[in-house]
């Protein structure tokens, strides 16, 4: 099952590395990872997405997160409602006459075209990584793709429930 | 405000701190705090031959104490050195602080000379690692180091200090820290009430219970309240091989240790058991056997600290999160309060069926005319000893016999590498807990094999004179090892056997220490008594014992609890 954790921790030189060496130290599986201070400077804000296997693994591994000294909060945010995005730029290479089809593609998507040169492409979406995949899915079928990027999910919880120091 | 260096400042927060002692190994990259040690006269350091064997003397001096073990070495080889120390501690939850040197802090990065990545290369055996970029950083890193070592579940804590931040040169003002709070670390200390009275509620209401008690008993000084419980209740206790003294060994509720070598009454206990409370312990794959055949018809209940020792390997019906002592002290105050018992019929029928097992009397072992047995070996020691010595042990067979041989009185008398199992931590060991109780017999009860990794430490009893007795089952052979390949390996001995052992009586003696070879049983109890009754020196005695000998009961893989070889010939499931 794919879960996604919110993690809050200091902002200290280290602590990454602690939150990746748990993963594989514990055999646990990083499907993506983001990382960024917060508007207290003094904490970062860490979302990380995971395939587990079952609800155990998950709990035993919130633990072991929570355990970490540099560590405040741990909670996971697909058991109850939620927004989550991820950014993506793509380049691509526009084939014979499937400019004008790749434009209205992204226009569905509601992404945008950052950059053009004669041949090629810059597009910026953002959403669930499924409507990411999806997209790229799309555009394998009239382009050819020159390179991704992606950001990695960041999420949060709807409503009241918030992740604080 | 008082100006120090850097260097001064480590000295100086060691000894606001109350440390007198710490081990550790001069280097280019400590020379500074090496130097503001020769100044300081509240401070005595011990000078090692090998770095690990300082981590596991400050491991040992921390497990018989219950104070923080300290550490002091240089970068590089020094750091990386200390490594299997580390994580020796951290497996058994002991509180150190390894303070290691690093190359300038403009060096970093460079691969200079003797540069590792310390906090890198201890990342995963640590509890927490700092590296102070400025001397400024020092009191503090020291202060939080002390007190994450020792509180929640205690752990080793590294600091790593570049050169140019310990530069005798540059002053600063220096205070030590009086208190300190993290926003991030709040272990649980007191239980939760209702976990509490629903925990007392089962454990009144079970027909077999099984008190379960491991490591994290002896780390948090809960014996008082274990004993009290089991007696109030008359419930059988078993310990781990963490847990040996936590519950009197030579207690009439006490059925022994649990596990792979554990006794007969204790693993059919557990097997057969309504109730399984576990007390500090962590359901490691020593004790559980195949997890999916674990006790079967029992309720499971455990008290730990640690959250993530909870349901990690088995799941725990009842949980509660807090320091033994303080839980263990509270479900005695409600067990007053409410006046309540459990049936004590039920119970002494439960007895009834444990004291059957027991009769089985699986420790007892057949003694040969040609050969001294291992557990006489223990036997004797434990009867010259008189039961109140420290005992040390490295990792094997002498490891189990002495944890079924010797019924420990006491908690903090039994020192061994229990979670990561490190060969060579005897003697270092031994020196470490000498220094803390000198008043003390202190023995390492050790082999062929594992007295070889670190045996250079006889030169460091002899630099300090630190006389320790060195009981050494020789069987000229890596006898566990050699127990496996026999029993599963067609017999087939790669690499078990050693040809070439050193004649011990003269390495002791080229030490200035005191030899003595054991061949003949009746020279066995003499020549203990003998170690034990000279009260200065480093007597090492080395005894030769029966080669083929194995340690029995022994667990049967894939099996449950309850199944076990009992002796060459006899298991419980034929």
């Amino acid at each position: 099952m794919r879960s996604i954790i919110s993690v809050l921790l200091e902002n200290e030189s280290g602590a990454l590395s602690r939150v990746v060496g748990l993963f594989s130290q514990r055999g646990y599986n990083i499907e993506s990872l983001t990382v960024s201070p917060t508007n207290d400077k003094t904490l970062s804000r860490m979302t990380i997405t995971t395939e587990v296997t079952d609800v155990e693994t998950l709990e035993q591994m919130m633990k072991q997160l929570h355990k970490l000294v540099d560590v405040l909060r741990v909670t996971e945010l697909t058991e109850g409602p939620h927004v989550e995005r991820e950014l993506m730029l793509v380049k691509v290479r526009t084939l014979n006459g499937t400019r004008e089809e790749v434009k209205r593609c992204v226009d569905i998507y509601r992404g945008q075209i950052v950059d053009i040169t004669q041949h090629l492409y810059t597009i910026q979406l953002s959403g669930t990584c499924f409507k990411l995949d999806a997209f790229v899915t799309t555009l394998e079928e009239t382009s050819e793709i020159v390179e991704v990027v992606r950001s990695g999910v960041c999420g949060i919880a709807r409503g009241e429930k918030a992740l604080r120091g | 405000m008082e100006m120090l260096s850097g260097a001064e400042m480590v000295v100086r927060s060691l000894q606001d701190e109350g440390i007198e002692h710490i081990f550790g190994y001069p280097g280019g990259s400590v020379l500074d705090i090496y130097d503001a040690i020769f100044q300081c006269s509240d401070i005595e350091h011990f000078l090692v031959r090998h770095e690990q064997a300082a981590v596991h003397m400050a491991d040992a001096y921390s497990r018989c104490t219950g104070k923080v073990g300290t550490v002091l070495v240089t970068a590089g080889p020094g750091a990386t050195n200390c490594i299997t120390g580390i994580a020796t501690a951290y497996m058994d939850s002991i509180p150190l602080v390894v303070i290691s040197g690093q190359v300038p802090t403009n060096w970093i990065g460079d691969d200079a000379f003797q540069e590792a990545d310390m906090i890198g290369v201890s990342r995963p055996v640590v509890k927490h690692s700092f590296l102070c970029r400025t001397a400024q950083e020092i009191p503090m890193a020291i202060k939080k180091a002390f007190y994450l070592a020792s509180t929640g579940r205690p752990g080793p804590v590294v600091i790593d200090l570049p050169k140019d931040v310990q530069n005798p040169l540059l002053k600063f003002p220096y205070e030590y820290p009086k208190s300190i709070e993290l926003r991030s670390y709040n272990p649980t200390l007191r239980g939760h009430k209702g976990q509490i009275k629903r925990a007392l509620t089962a454990l009144l209401a079970a027909k077999k219970p099984v008190l379960y008690v491991g490591g994290g008993a002896i780390i948090s000084n809960a014996s008082k309240q274990i004993i009290e419980l089991a007696e109030r209740l008359n419930l059988p206790v078993t310990n781990t091989l963490m847990g040996l003294g936590a519950f009197p060994g030579q207690h009439k509720q006490n059925i022994g240790m649990l596990g792979m070598h554990g006794t007969y009454q204790a693993n059919r206990s557990m097997h057969n058991a309504d109730l399984i409370f576990s007390i500090g312990a962590r359901f490691d794959d020593r004790v559980t056997n195949n997890v999916d055949k674990f006790c079967p018809n029992a309720k499971i209940m455990q008290i730990d600290i640690d959250p993530t020792s909870i349901s990690k390997n088995i799941h725990v019906d009842l949980p509660i999160v807090g320091s033994i002592e303080i839980v263990l002290q509270q479900m005695l105050v409600l067990l007053d309060e409410t006046q309540a018992s459990n049936d004590s019929e039920k119970i002494n029928l439960w007895w009834d069926q444990i004291n059957e097992w027991r009769a089985k009397k699986c420790l007892a072992y057949k003694t040969s005319e040609t050969y001294i047995k291992p557990q006489q070996v223990i036997e004797s020691l434990y009867k010259v000893t008189n039961g109140d010595a420290i005992i040390t042990s490295d990792v094997g067979q002498h490891q189990m016999f002495a944890a079924n041989y010797y019924p420990f009185k006491e908690p903090r008398q039994w020192i061994n590498s229990g979670g990561l199992g490190t060969m060579g931590f005897g003697l270092p060991a031994a020196i470490g807990c000498k220094i803390a109780h000198p008043e003390k017999t202190v023995c390492c009860v050790t082999g062929d094999g594992s007295i070889q990794m670190n045996i250079q430490e006889l030169s460091t009893c002899m630099q300090y004179k630190i006389p320790v007795i060195i009981v050494l089952l020789n069987n000229r052979s890596l006898g566990m090892v050699k127990q496996w390949q026999k029993m599963f390996y067609g017999g087939r001995q790669s690499h078990s056997y050693m040809d070439s052992v050193p004649d011990f009586v003269k390495l002791a003696e080229a030490y200035n220490h005191i030899g003595i070879k054991v061949d003949k049983i009746e020279e066995l109890e003499p020549a203990l008594l003998r170690a034990v009754e000279l009260k200065d020196r480093v007597v090492f005695i080395d005894i030769a014992i029966d080669p083929e000998e194995h340690v029995y009961p022994m667990q049967i893989k894939f099996g449950s609890m309850e199944d076990m070889y009992l002796s060459k010939t006899e298991r419980t499931d034929a």
